[in-house]
C-alpha cells in the first residue's frame, strides 16, 4: 500500500490525543469534558486503523468498532452523570462534585 | 464414737452454710443459736471422740473421707488424723470456740451483722479444726488459708471504717507473705519425697534425708516462714497489733487462742523435720526468744489496752516458739493451751470493759472500774495472773515454768535462751499488772455504763476464769510424751532443783512488785527511773513496736504503690499504640492526596501514565 | 457424631435465635436457653460414657469423626475429644449458659443478633477444641472471632469501636501467622513425604525435626501466646474485656482464652518437640513475669472490669508456665487453672455487669460501702474474689499448686517467683473488695440487692468452683490419659518409627 507515510497518521492521532487530553484537563464543564473524552477515544480508534492500514491487517479496523462500541457506551453512562450532576448541584461544574472528597 | 470425728470440723462447716445459704429470713435468736450451738455440739462431739480415743488401742487414728486429688504419683486425701497433739488442739479449739460465740451474744447485742459475724466465725472453726486434724499438709493447707480468710473477714468486721479494712488487708498480706513460703515448702517435700501424708512424712524423710543436708533444711526454713507469718513472729509480727481492729471476741479466738498458734502446732507437728535440720531449730529458737524480749517491751509501750493484749500474745507465743526450737515440745503445746484460756479471758473481760467504756480503748483514760465492773475485774485479775505466772495458783505458772526449766536445761537451749525468758517473765507481770493497776485501781476516769451485763457474757468469762487458774493441773506434757520426742535434756529427766523453781516463782513477783511501786504506790526510786530521760526516750519506740511499720512502708509499700503508679497505663500497650498512631498518621497524609476533583485525578492519570512510558522508553 | 452434632446444634440454634425476634424479643433468649440446655446434656452425656472410643498414639479419643472434605490437599473433617477437649468443651457449654443468662443484664438491642453472634462463638470454640484437622481448626479459630469482634463492636460499652478492632487486628495478625505456621508444617511435611495432609495425627506421627522447625513453632506460640494471653502481646485483652457486654467478657475470658491454651498443649510440643524444648525456658520465664506483670497493673487499676482483666492475664501466666514446664502436674494444674479461671473470672465479670448495671458506672473511685446495700452482691464478689486469689477449697488453688509442682521439677526459681505471684493476687483481690464493698457508703441510694433467683444462678458457679477445688479428681483422671499422650509425644528421643509402627 503506499500513499501518506504512517507517521503522519500516528502524529494526528498524536495530536488529537493530546488535544482531548487538554480539553479533560482544563475545561470544567463536565458536557466538554466528555466530548474532550471522545476526541481522545478516537484519536486511539485512528491509531487502530492507520496501523491497521499500515500491516494490511483487519485487527485495527476490529478494534475500531470496539472503541466505537464502548465511547457509545462511555457516553450513555457520562451523560447520565453528567445529569444527575446537574440535577444535584444545579450546574455542569465538574469541581461542584467536590462534596464526594474522602 | 471415734468415727464421729468427721463432724468435729463438719458441723461449725453447716452452720456456716445455713448462715450463708439461710439469707436474712432468718431472725436473730435463730442465727446465734446456729452460731453457738453449731460451736457448742462440735465441742461435745470433740469429748465424745476424746472418750472414744482414750479407749482406743494405739497411738492415733486415722479417718479418710475421699481422695482429693492425685496425680502423677502424688496424692492428697481429705482426711483427718487424731493423735494426742490433734486431741488437744481440737478440744482447745471447739471448747473455747464455744465459750467465745456464747459471749459474742452478749457483745453484738445491738449490732447490726450478726449473720456475717456468726457465718465467718463458724466458718472459722471449722478451718481451724481442719487445720488441727488434717492428715496431710495439703488439707493442712487449706485449714491454714481458711483461718486467714476468716480472720480477713472478722478483722474488717466493721467494714464502714477505712482502718479497720486496712488493717485485715494487712494481715491477710502479712501471713500471706508467709503462707506463699509454707506451699513452696509443701512443693518441695513433695517433689523430693512425694508425698504430703504426715504420719508418713514422719517416717519417710529421716529415712530419705540426712540431717543438716540442704533440702531439709530449706524444707524446715520454708515451713517456719509460713509458721512466723501465722504466728506472728519475727519479722512478720507487724499485722497482729493492728488486726485488733476486729471486734474483741474476735480477738480472743482468732488473734489470742487459736489461729495465731497455728505455727506453734505446724512445728510441733513437724517435729521430725525440724530434727533433721538442726540449723533451722536453732533459728526457731532465736526467733522466738527475740521476739518474746521484743514484744514485752513494746507491750509495755501501749496504751491502748487491746493492743497491750496483741504484743503480749506476740509474746508469749514467742515463749512457745523459743520451747519448740529447744525441743520441749510438750511444753510449748501444755503453754499453748494455758495461754489460750487467759488469753481468751483477758481479751473477753478487755471487751466488756470497752463494751461498757463506749469504746474507750486507752487504759490512761480508765481507772477505778474493780468496784463498778466486778466481774471484769475478776476475770481480768485472773487471767493477769495466769499471763504473767504468779506462782503456785495460776495455770500459766505451770506451763511458763516448764518451758524455762526445760530451755535451761536442754542441750539445745542454754542459759541464754533462759535469760531471754527470765527477763521476758518480769516484763510480763510488769505490762499486765500496769494494765490492771490502770484500768482497774486509782481514781476513776470514766464512768462505766450501768447497764447490767449479760449472762451470755459473764458465763464465759467466769469458766475461763476458772480455767485459767486451775488448768495448770491438766497434765497435758504427759499425755503428749508418746506423741512428741522428749526434751533433750542434759541432765537426768525429773523435776527442776528448788532454787530453780524459787528463782522462777521470783520472777513475776518482781515484775509485779516493780508494777505496783509504779502504778499505785507512784513513790520510790523506781519513779524517778521511769520519769527519766532515757525511758521517756525509748517509750515511743516501743509504742511504735520498734518502728517495723515505718520500715517496712519504706521497703514494701511504697516501691509497690510507684511501681503500680508507674506502669498504670502498661507500657507493653506502646508498641501497639505506635503502630496504630504510625497507620493514623500515614492516613491522614494520603487523605490529602484525595481532593475529589475529577480534573485533578485525571491529570494524576495522564501524568503517571506519562511517566510510565518515559521509563519504559528511556530505560 | 456427637462433636458434630453439638457444633450443628449451636450453629443452627444461632440462626433460629436471630430468626425468633419477630416474635418478640424474649424468644431469641429462651431458645438460646433451650440450646444450651440441649448442649449441656450432650456433653454431659458424652463425659458420662467417657470410657468408649479409639485409641490412636494421639491419645485416647472418646468421640472421633472423619469425613472427607477436600481431598486433593488432605484436608478432611476430622473431630476428635479426648479427655483434655472434653473438659473444655464442657467448660465452653456451662460459660456459655452463664452468658446467655448474664446477656439479660445489659443486651437490650438487637436481641436476636446478639444470640447468633454468641452461639456461633461458641459453636467457633467447640470447633476449636475439638477439631483435628489442621484446616478444619483454623477455619474454626477464625470463626470464633468475628462474631466476638461484633459483640464487642456493637453492644459495648463507651469505646467498644476502637476495643473491637484493637481485638480484631491483635487476633487476625496472630491468626495469619498460625495459617502461615500451619501452611509451612504442611508444605514441609509433603517435601518429606511427598503427601499432602492437614491431619493432626499424620501430623503427630511424622518425624518433627524439618530444617526451620523452631520457626514454624514461633508461629504457632505467637498466635496462640496471643490468645492466651501472654505478656507483652496482652495489651488488646484489658480493653476488650472492659468493653465488650457481660455476656462479651464471660465468653471472652472463660472460653475464647482457653483456646490458645488448649493450643498450646495440643499443637506446640507434641509436634515440635525438640524445638518446644529450645523455647521452653524463655516462655517458662515469660510466664513468671506475666504472672508478676498481672498482678501489678491488675492492683494499678480504678476500673472495676479492667482489675479483673488483668487478673487474667496474672492467672494466664501460670497457664503459660504449666505448659512449657511440660510435666503431668504442670500440664494437669495447667487445665484445672483454665477452667477454674473461667469460673472464677467468669463470675467476677457478671458481678462487674450487675455492679455496673445498678450504679451506671465501672469506676471503683465512685464505689465504695456498697456492702451496707448489696450484701448478697457482696458475698458472692467476694467468693469469685477469693477464688481468685487461690483459696484452697476453691478450684484456683489446685491449679496453681500443680503448676507450681511442677514447674519446681524444671526450674526452682521459676516456681518460687510464681508463687510471689499468690501473694500479688491477695493485694489485687482484696483491693477490689475494699474499693467496692468497703469502706464509708458514699451516695449510692436506692441500689437493689440481687433477687434470690440470680444469687440461685450464681450459686452453680461458686457450686462449681468449690466442687472443683474440693473434689478435683473427676477432671483429673479424665484429662490424665490425654496428656500423657501428648507429654509422651513431646518426649523429644521418641523414635518416628515407634509412633508410626502403632498405625492409626
Amino acid at each position: 500500500m503506499t500513499g501518506l507515510p504512517m507517521i503522519w497518521g500516528l502524529g494526528l492521532a498524536a495530536i488529537l490525543f493530546v488535544l482531548g487530553l487538554l480539553g479533560v484537563l482544563v475545561r470544567r464543564n463536565i458536557l466538554f469534558m466528555l466530548v474532550s473524552l471522545e476526541v481522545m477515544l478516537n484519536a486511539a480508534g485512528l491509531a487502530f486503523v492507520v496501523a491497521g492500514a499500515r500491516w494490511g491487517d483487519a485487527d485495527g479496523q476490529v478494534m475500531f468498532l470496539i472503541i466505537l462500541t464502548v465511547a457509545a457506551a462511555e457516553v450513555a453512562v457520562g451523560l447520565a452523570l453528567a445529569l444527575q450532576l446537574f440535577r444535584r448541584t444545579g450546574s455542569v461544574d465538574a469541581d461542584a462534585a467536590m462534596r464526594l472528597r474522602g | 464414737m471415734v468415727g464421729l470425728l468427721f463432724l468435729v470440723p463438719l458441723l461449725p462447716f453447716l452452720g456456716f452454710l445455713v448462715l450463708l445459704v439461710g439469707g436474712g429470713r432468718l431472725p436473730r435468736r435463730a442465727v446465734e443459736a446456729i452460731g453457738v450451738g453449731s460451736v457448742a455440739l462440735s465441742f461435745a462431739v470433740a469429748v465424745l471422740v476424746a472418750i472414744g480415743f482414750a479407749g482406743l488401742e494405739g497411738e492415733s487414728y486415722r479417718q479418710t473421707l475421699w481422695r482429693w486429688m492425685a496425680t502423677g504419683g502424688f496424692s492428697a486425701d481429705i482426711g483427718l488424723w487424731l493423735d494426742p497433739l490433734s486431741l488437744v488442739m481440737m478440744l482447745v479449739v471447739t471448747g473455747v470456740g464455744a465459750l467465745i460465740l456464747l459471749y459474742s451474744v452478749g457483745f453484738l447485742r445491738g449490732e447490726a451483722g450478726a449473720r456475717r459475724y456468726f457465718a465467718a466465725m463458724t466458718l472459722f472453726v471449722a478451718s481451724m479444726l481442719v487445720l488441727v486434724l488434717a492428715d496431710n499438709l495439703l488439707f493442712l493447707y487449706l485449714g491454714w488459708e481458711g483461718v486467714g480468710l476468716c480472720s480477713y473477714l472478722l478483722i474488717g468486721f466493721w467494714y464502714r471504717e477505712p482502718a479497720n479494712g486496712a488493717a485485715a488487708r494487712k494481715a491477710f498480706l502479712v501471713t500471706r507473705i508467709g503462707d506463699a513460703a509454707l506451699l513452696l515448702g509443701l512443693v518441695l517435700i513433695v517433689a523430693s519425697l512425694g508425698t504430703l501424708d504426715i504420719p508418713v512424712l514422719q517416717d519417710r524423710a529421716p529415712e530419705a534425708w540426712t540431717a543438716g543436708s540442704t533440702l531439709p533444711v530449706a524444707a524446715a526454713a520454708l515451713l517456719l516462714a509460713g509458721a512466723v507469718g501465722k504466728s506472728a513472729q519475727l519479722p512478720l509480727q507487724v499485722w497482729l497489733p493492728d488486726a485488733m481492729a476486729g471486734p474483741s471476741p474476735v480477738s480472743a479466738l482468732i488473734h489470742a487462742a487459736t489461729m495465731v498458734t497455728a505455727g506453734v502446732y505446724l512445728i510441733a507437728r513437724m517435729h521430725g523435720l525440724y530434727a533433721l535440720a538442726p540449723a533451722v531449730q536453732t533459728a526457731v529458737a532465736a526467733i522466738g526468744a527475740l521476739t518474746l524480749l521484743l514484744a514485752a517491751i513494746s507491750a509495755l509501750g501501749q496504751s491502748d489496752i487491746k493492743r497491750v493484749l496483741a504484743w503480749s500474745t506476740i509474746s508469749q507465743i514467742g515463749y512457745m516458739v523459743m520451747a519448740l526450737g529447744a525441743g520441749a515440745w510438750g511444753a510449748a503445746i501444755f503453754h499453748f493451751m494455758t495461754h489460750a484460756f487467759f488469753k481468751a479471758l483477758l481479751f473477753l473481760a478487755a471487751g466488756l470493759v470497752i463494751l461498757r467504756l463506749h469504746e474507750e480503748h486507752d487504759i490512761r483514760r480508765m481507772g477505778g472500774l474493780a468496784m463498778k465492773l466486778p466481774v471484769s475485774f475478776a476475770g481480768f485479775l485472773a487471767g493477769a495472773a495466769s499471763l504473767a505466772a504468779l506462782p503456785v495458783v495460776t495455770a500459766g505458772a505451770y506451763s511458763k515454768d516448764l518451758i524455762l526449766w526445760q530451755v535451761a536445761a536442754s542441750t539445745e537451749g542454754g542459759l541464754l535462751l533462759w535469760l531471754a525468758g527470765a527477763i521476758g517473765a518480769v516484763l510480763t507481770a510488769l505490762y499486765i499488772f500496769k494494765a490492771v493497776f490502770l484500768v482497774f485501781f486509782g481514781p476513776m476516769q470514766t464512768a462505766p455504763e450501768p447497764a447490767p451485763a449479760s449472762p451470755a457474757m459473764l458465763g464465759p468469762i467466769v469458766v475461763l476464769a476458772v480455767l485459767a487458774v486451775f488448768g495448770g493441773g491438766l497434765a497435758v506434757p504427759a499425755q503428749l510424751a508418746g506423741t512428741l520426742p522428749a526434751p533433750p535434756l542434759a541432765g537426768a529427766p525429773g523435776h527442776p532443783p528448788l532454787a530453780f523453781a524459787l528463782v522462777s516463782a521470783a520472777l513475776p513477783l518482781l515484775g509485779l512488785a516493780i508494777a505496783w511501786a509504779l502504778y499505785v504506790g507512784r513513790r520510790g526510786p523506781l519513779t524517778g527511773l521511769a520519769a527519766s530521760r532515757a525511758v521517756a526516750r525509748a517509750a515511743p519506740v516501743a509504742a511504735a513496736g520498734f518502728g517495723f511499720d515505718a520500715l517496712y512502708e519504706r521497703l514494701f509499700v511504697r516501691p509497690w504503690h510507684a511501681l503500680a503508679r508507674t506502669l498504670r497505663d502498661d507500657p507493653a500497650d506502646r508498641p501497639a499504640a505506635g503502630l496504630a498512631g504510625l497507620s493514623l498518621g500515614g492516613y491522614r497524609l494520603l487523605r490529602e492526596t484525595q481532593t475529589g476533583r475529577v480534573r485533578w485525578y485525571a491529570a494524576s492519570l495522564a501524568g503517571g501514565m506519562a511517566a510510565a512510558l518515559a521509563l519504559g522508553v528511556l530505560s | 457424631m456427637t462433636l458434630v452434632w453439638l457444633i450443628g446444634l449451636l450453629l443452627a440454634g444461632g440462626v433460629v435465635a436471630w430468626g425468633g425476634e419477630r416474635f418478640g424479643s424474649a424468644w431469641p433468649r429462651s431458645i438460646a436457653v433451650t440450646v444450651m440446655l440441649i448442649a449441656l446434656v450432650m456433653v454431659l452425656g458424652l463425659w458420662s460414657g467417657a470410657a468408649t472410643g479409639v485409641v490412636t498414639p494421639g491419645g485416647p479419643w472418646i468421640a472421633h469423626v472423619e469425613a472427607d472434605w477436600i481431598p486433593r490437599f488432605g484436608i478432611a473433617f476430622h473431630f476428635g475429644a479426648d479427655g483434655l477437649s472434653l473438659v473444655l468443651v464442657v467448660l465452653t457449654i456451662i460459660l456459655g449458659f452463664a452468658a446467655v443468662i448474664a446477656a439479660n443484664i445489659d443486651v437490650k438491642e438487637r436481641v436476636g443478633f446478639f444470640h447468633f453472634n454468641l452461639l456461633w462463638t461458641l459453636a467457633g470454640a467447640v470447633g476449636v477444641f475439638t477439631a483435628l484437622d489442621l484446616f478444619l481448626f483454623f477455619v474454626f479459630w477464625e470463626a470464633m472471632l468475628i462474631p466476638m469482634a461484633l459483640i464487642i463492636a456493637l453492644w459495648g460499652h463507651e469505646k467498644r469501636r476502637a476495643a473491637a478492632l484493637k481485638f480484631v487486628l491483635f487476633t487476625q495478625g496472630s491468626g495469619l501467622l498460625l495459617f502461615a505456621a500451619i501452611l509451612a508444617l504442611v508444605f514441609a511435611h509433603y517435601g518429606d513425604t511427598g503427601l499432602w495432609t492437614f491431619d493432626y495425627l499424620t501430623l503427630l506421627a511424622a518425624e518433627g525435626s524439618w530444617p526451620g522447625n523452631l520457626w514454624i513453632l514461633l508461629g504457632f506460640v505467637i498466635a496462640f501466646a496471643v490468645k492466651l494471653p501472654m505478656v507483652p502481646l496482652h495489651s488488646w485483652l484489658p480493653d476488650a474485656h472492659t468493653e465488650a457486654p457481660t455476656a462479651g467478657s464471660v465468653v471472652l475470658a472463660g472460653v475464647l482464652l482457653k483456646t490458645g491454651g488448649y493450643g498450646l498443649i495440643r499443637f506446640t510440643a507434641p509436634l515440635f518437640p525438640e524445638a518446644a524444648q529450645l523455647l521452653a525456658p524463655y516462655a517458662m520465664a515469660l510466664g513468671v513475669f506475666g504472672i508478676l506483670y498481672g498482678a501489678v497493673l491488675a492492683y494499678a487499676q480504678s476500673d472495676f472490669k479492667r482489675l479483673v482483666a488483668y487478673s487474667s492475664v496474672s492467672h494466664m501466666g501460670f497457664v503459660l508456665l504449666g505448659v512449657f514446664a511440660a510435666t503431668l502436674w504442670s500440664l494437669q494444674g495447667a487445665v484445672i487453672q483454665m477452667l477454674a479461671h473461667g469460673l472464677s473470672t467468669g463470675g467476677l465479670f457478671i458481678m462487674a455487669g450487675l455492679l455496673q448495671h445498678r450504679l451506671g458506672t465501672r469506676d471503683m473511685q465512685r464505689f465504695g460501702g456498697l456492702w451496707a446495700g448489696m450484701p448478697r452482691l457482696g458475698a458472692l464478689t467476694l467468693i469469685f474474689a477469693v477464688a481468685a486469689l487461690g483459696l484452697p477449697g476453691l478450684a484456683n488453688f489446685v491449679g496453681e499448686f500443680l503448676v507450681l509442682l511442677g514447674t519446681w521439677e524444671r526450674s526452682v526459681w521459676a516456681a518460687a517467683f510464681a508463687a510471689l505471684g499468690m501473694v500479688g493476687a491477695v493485694i489485687y483481690a482484696l483491693a477490689l473488695i475494699q474499693r467496692t464493698f468497703h469502706g464509708a457508703p458514699h451516695g449510692n441510694p436506692g441500689v437493689r440487692d440481687l433477687d434470690p433467683r440470680a444469687v440461685g444462678l450464681l450459686a452453680v458457679l461458686v457450686l462449681l468452683l468449690a466442687g472443683l477445688g474440693l473434689a478435683p479428681q473427676p477432671v483429673l483422671d479424665t484429662t490424665a490419659p490425654a496428656l500423657e499422650a501428648l507429654l509422651r509425644l513431646s518426649e523429644p528421643a521418641i523414635l518416628a518409627g515407634e509412633v508410626a509402627s502403632h498405625g492409626l
